[in-house]
């Protein structure tokens, strides 16, 4: 049973900060007197109306966060009291969290397996996997012994055709609900990011 | 950096107090300073009666008061040891940071002073602050001569890369000239806006912004009204000034033997970096030129060519070039994909610096707008979106990491650089020994592994954590940044539930006491000033309520129970007729007594919202846990 706690949130309206009226949850305005809105609890998905889903168009992420933030953002809210600038301030700041993890393969992927209970990331268990543990070794290696722009860009590219594959591995994952998998895809993928933004960083090194 | 704070009483904008709408942008630059408007998103830089547009940054010292721009300039020749200029430089920043030239600093410093540096002109013991509140203070005055009213608002500038302190320096000196600040936006976003609206620009942009004394290196998307930074760098200490005391240094090692081992005095020093900037501005149109240099009373001509020019300077515009690659691979894009650069600040007309980011970019930079002026139009524009609304919509991020120091030195990292603002983050530490009450948490901000290399921003202490084990108490840090860039941090401890305490030791600020001090000393009337808009922001949130008592009771007055409308209409009128008069405790009272007179009516409403909720769904629409959301509640955080 893990209704506890949660059904009455999710059903029950809040109570609107300036005229007490009911707000539904997740409105971000009040109904009755306008008045712009906590941003409450909704997951990231539903903040910016998706499903639950790993397959998401990041042309339409970017477009529902405009959109929101276009209506939320402090600029919205310059002259106005100081609790609805507050207010505002903490609508924007979950609007940036919810898109910066929606929009970012990895981290969708992460948040969606945190939604299940899964942790990936400082659960201790993140180099439980041998193959994977040797795989994320040689690939280091590879980058270590890269000594020109051009060794270093072919492991870049290297790694961005693994980590694509990955992102297309975890679509499957998902889509078949075997969440074993996409734990480990999931971790595969961290390694692979890692490498990546270390390649770029010895990139302007070498360059 | 702010803690625990919301907001501060007495400042907040004032949004129906008459007619309010018109506000300025301001580039507080480091050489000049701008001030410009916004009217139909079309700005216009506000000029003095000689036509000018710059205010140079510089600041006299005279016995009859301070004096700001040319005519403050004009005394670097027989009073230099009265005039401050490139203050900009210091904002937020330490002693230690005051650059000097041929071993002489421009400025005397009051040494014993750790924190913000104090610089010393006669009898007077300014802060950084104090004196950029006098250039904000002229460049007020000029725009409310031209626009013959007041002007009370404004955006103000800062280079992007301005960490936390030296970002409270400038909003706190605005607040000295008595300028309300409705946002702070960053150098190179402002000059985007005012290319984007003006040239209808689309796609990706970087903004190269040399500056007196800052460079920024922005990359933006721009689509459809929608300015989003994608990544930002620069260097809060690299600019123009740089190129001047290059000069300035070659010239005193033509004249070394002369000077013997007696350093230069701080006139001569200041003297010399005006010539050592004219020859670099005279440079721009001329491939060589002879410069005066006064020293020991004895005035030689030295001879610059261009080359020599591109030689002494190219190891900063190496670093600038240095940075934009650093920049575009945070941005995670290739320079193909780059559409456009935009060339912003007075440095950027030096020859040597458009060929080095020609060349590093493969595009001809744009300079359609003068680099001098748009970072002000961008501001009067976005002045203009705040009080008046707009369709467009700045996205900026931070742009230096965020951290508190750790073990052996060592700086955990909780907000990444480059991340969207606003933003929260959060972070749970524990204590290390048993029965440990108190905790040190110093904050540093930048993107090196050690604090020593990071820039400190504060320290405060939370105590009165209860006795536990070690490892047992859960304290959680929380870190906010605002739209400005600025933080605020908040810490309770998890076990128990104690909102903890905080000292806050500034490490660049100024103290909450010097600020009120300057305040009630800056203001002819500070305390009434206080008082009024303590006022207004009652009567504003009265009006508030009314409002929303109106909104309720349109929606659903059927809901009123016999006698009830009467008595909410008795205390409806206390309210507006309290507002009417200038006693701010009785305005509260009368929202108080209005609110729990409509409370009743509140919770039926409430409650005929939740009956019908419950009745129109089945319990499987809402299996699942909520998900993790570390944007902090503001009604929680008030209480
Ligand atoms: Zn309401």
């Amino acid at each position: 049973m893990r209704l506890r706690g949660v059904l009455p949130r999710l059903t029950t309206p809040n109570a609107c900060w300036s005229c007490r009226g009911p707000v539904p949850a997740a409105e971000p305005f009040c109904p009755t007197c306008k008045a712009v809105q906590p941003p409450g609890q909704a997951d990231h998905f539903s903040r910016l109306g998706f499903a639950r889903t790993f397959d998401l168009d990041p042309k339409l992420v970017e477009r529902r966060y405009f959109e929101l933030q276009r209506k939320l953002h402090p600029d919205r809210f310059a002259t106005r009291s100081p609790k609805e600038r507050a207010v505002s301030q903490a609508q924007a700041t979950s609007l940036n969290e919810a898109y910066e993890t929606l929009m970012d393969p990895l981290r969708r992927a992460a948040y969606l397996l945190k939604l299940s209970g899964i942790e990936t990331i400082g659960d201790g268990k993140t180099v439980a996997d041998p193959a994977l543990l040797m795989e994320a070794m040689e690939m280091r290696e590879a980058l270590a012994e890269a000594r020109t722009p051009a060794e270093v860009d072919s492991v870049v590219s290297g790694a961005r055709r693994d980590a694509e594959a990955a992102t297309a591995q975890l679509s499957r994952d998902f889509a078949s609900e075997d969440l074993e998998a996409a734990k480990k895809t999931t971790l595969r993928l961290t390694y692979l990011d890692k490498l990546i933004d270390d390649a770029r960083a010895r990139r302007l090194n070498v360059a | 950096m702010t803690l625990l704070q919301l907001h501060e009483p007495g400042e907040t904008p004032l949004p129906h107090e008459g007619d309010q709408a018109l506000a300025v942008g301001i580039d507080l630059g480091t050489t000049n300073s701008v001030v410009a408007i916004s009217a139909h998103s079309k700005p216009e830089v506000l000029r003095d009666a000689d036509g000018n547009g710059l205010v140079p940054s510089v600041v006299a010292y005279t016995d009859a008061g301070p004096v700001v721009g040319s005519a403050a300039q004009a005394r670097i020749v027989d009073a230099p040891e009265t005039v401050i200029f490139s203050v900009k430089r210091l904002m937020g920043r330490g002693a230690a940071d005051v650059k000097a030239l041929a071993g002489t600093l421009p400025y005397k410093l009051d040494a014993a002073q750790g924190g913000m540096v104090r610089l010393l002109i006669g009898e007077k013991r300014l802060t950084p602050v104090e004196v950029s509140a006098e250039i904000l203070r002229a460049v007020k005055a000029q725009a409310e001569q031209h626009l013959g009213r007041e002007v009370t608002k404004a955006v103000v500038t800062v280079p992007a890369y301005f960490d936390d302190a030296a970002r409270l320096a400038t909003k706190d000196a605005a607040k000295l000239a008595g300028l309300e600040v409705l946002r702070l936006v960053n150098e190179p976003t402002a000059a985007a806006l005012a290319y984007g609206l003006d040239q209808a620009a689309e796609g990706i942009y970087a903004v190269y912004d040399l500056g007196g004394g800052t460079f920024d290196i922005s990359i933006l998307r721009l689509e459809k009204g929608v300015f989003q930074v994608l990544a930002t760098g620069g260097d809060a200490s690299l600019g123009g000034d740089d190129f001047d005391h290059a000069i300035a240094e070659h010239w005193l090692a033509d004249r070394k033997s002369e000077l013997g081992s007696e350093p230069i005095t701080s006139g001569e020093a200041k003297q010399t970096l005006k010539s050592a900037r004219a020859a670099k501005e005279a440079l721009t149109s001329r491939d060589a030129g002879d410069f005066p240099v006064m020293l020991r009373g004895k005035t030689t001509l030295h001879r610059l060519t261009r080359a020599e020019l591109d030689r002494l300077i190219q190891p900063w515009v190496d670093k600038t070039i240095a940075i934009c690659r650093q920049v575009v691979s945070d941005a995670r894009l290739d320079l193909s994909e780059i559409q456009g650069v935009v060339l912003v600040g007075g440095s950027t007309r030096v020859p040597q610096v458009r060929r080095a980011v020609e060349t590093f970019f493969g595009k001809t930079p744009l300079s359609d707008i003068d680099p001098d002026e748009v970072v002000a139009l961008g501001a009067a524009l976005q002045a203009e979106a705040l009080t008046s609304g707009s369709e467009t919509l700045l996205l900026d991020v931070l742009p230096l990491s965020l951290g508190i120091e750790t073990m052996g030195g060592l700086v955990e990292k909780i907000v990444d650089r480059n991340t969207p603002i606003p933003v929260a983050k959060a972070q749970e530490f524990t204590t290390y020994q048993d029965g440990q009450a108190a905790m040190l948490v110093h904050v540093v901000q930048g993107e090196r592994e050690t604090v020593a290399e990071c820039r400190s921003l504060a320290r405060f202490v939370l105590a009165g954590i209860p006795p536990m084990t070690a490892g047992a108490a859960r304290i959680r840090v929380t870190f906010q940044v605002d739209a400005d860039g600025l933080l605020t941090v908040s810490a309770s401890e998890k076990t128990t539930g104690i909102e903890q305490r905080v000292e806050v030791k500034p490490s660049y600020g100024l103290s909450e006491e010097e600020m009120a001090r300057m305040l009630e000393e800056s203001l002819e009337h500070g305390r009434e000033d206080m008082e009024r808009r303590l006022l207004i922001e009652n009567r504003v949130e009265g009006q508030r309520v009314l409002l929303a008592l109106r909104s309720a009771l349109a929606a659903d007055a059927s809901m009123l129970d016999a006698g009830e409308a009467d008595r909410i209409e008795k205390a409806r009128q206390g309210l507006a007729r309290a507002i009417e008069g200038d006693d701010r405790d009785r305005i509260k009272a009368a929202v108080e007594a209005l609110e729990d007179v409509a409370r009743p009516f509140a919770e039926r409403r409430m409650d005929r919202a939740i009956r019908a909720g419950l009745a129109g769904h089945s319990i499987d629409e809402f299996k699942g846990d909520p998900g993790g959301c570390l944007a902090p509640d503001p009604e929680e955080e008030k209480s």
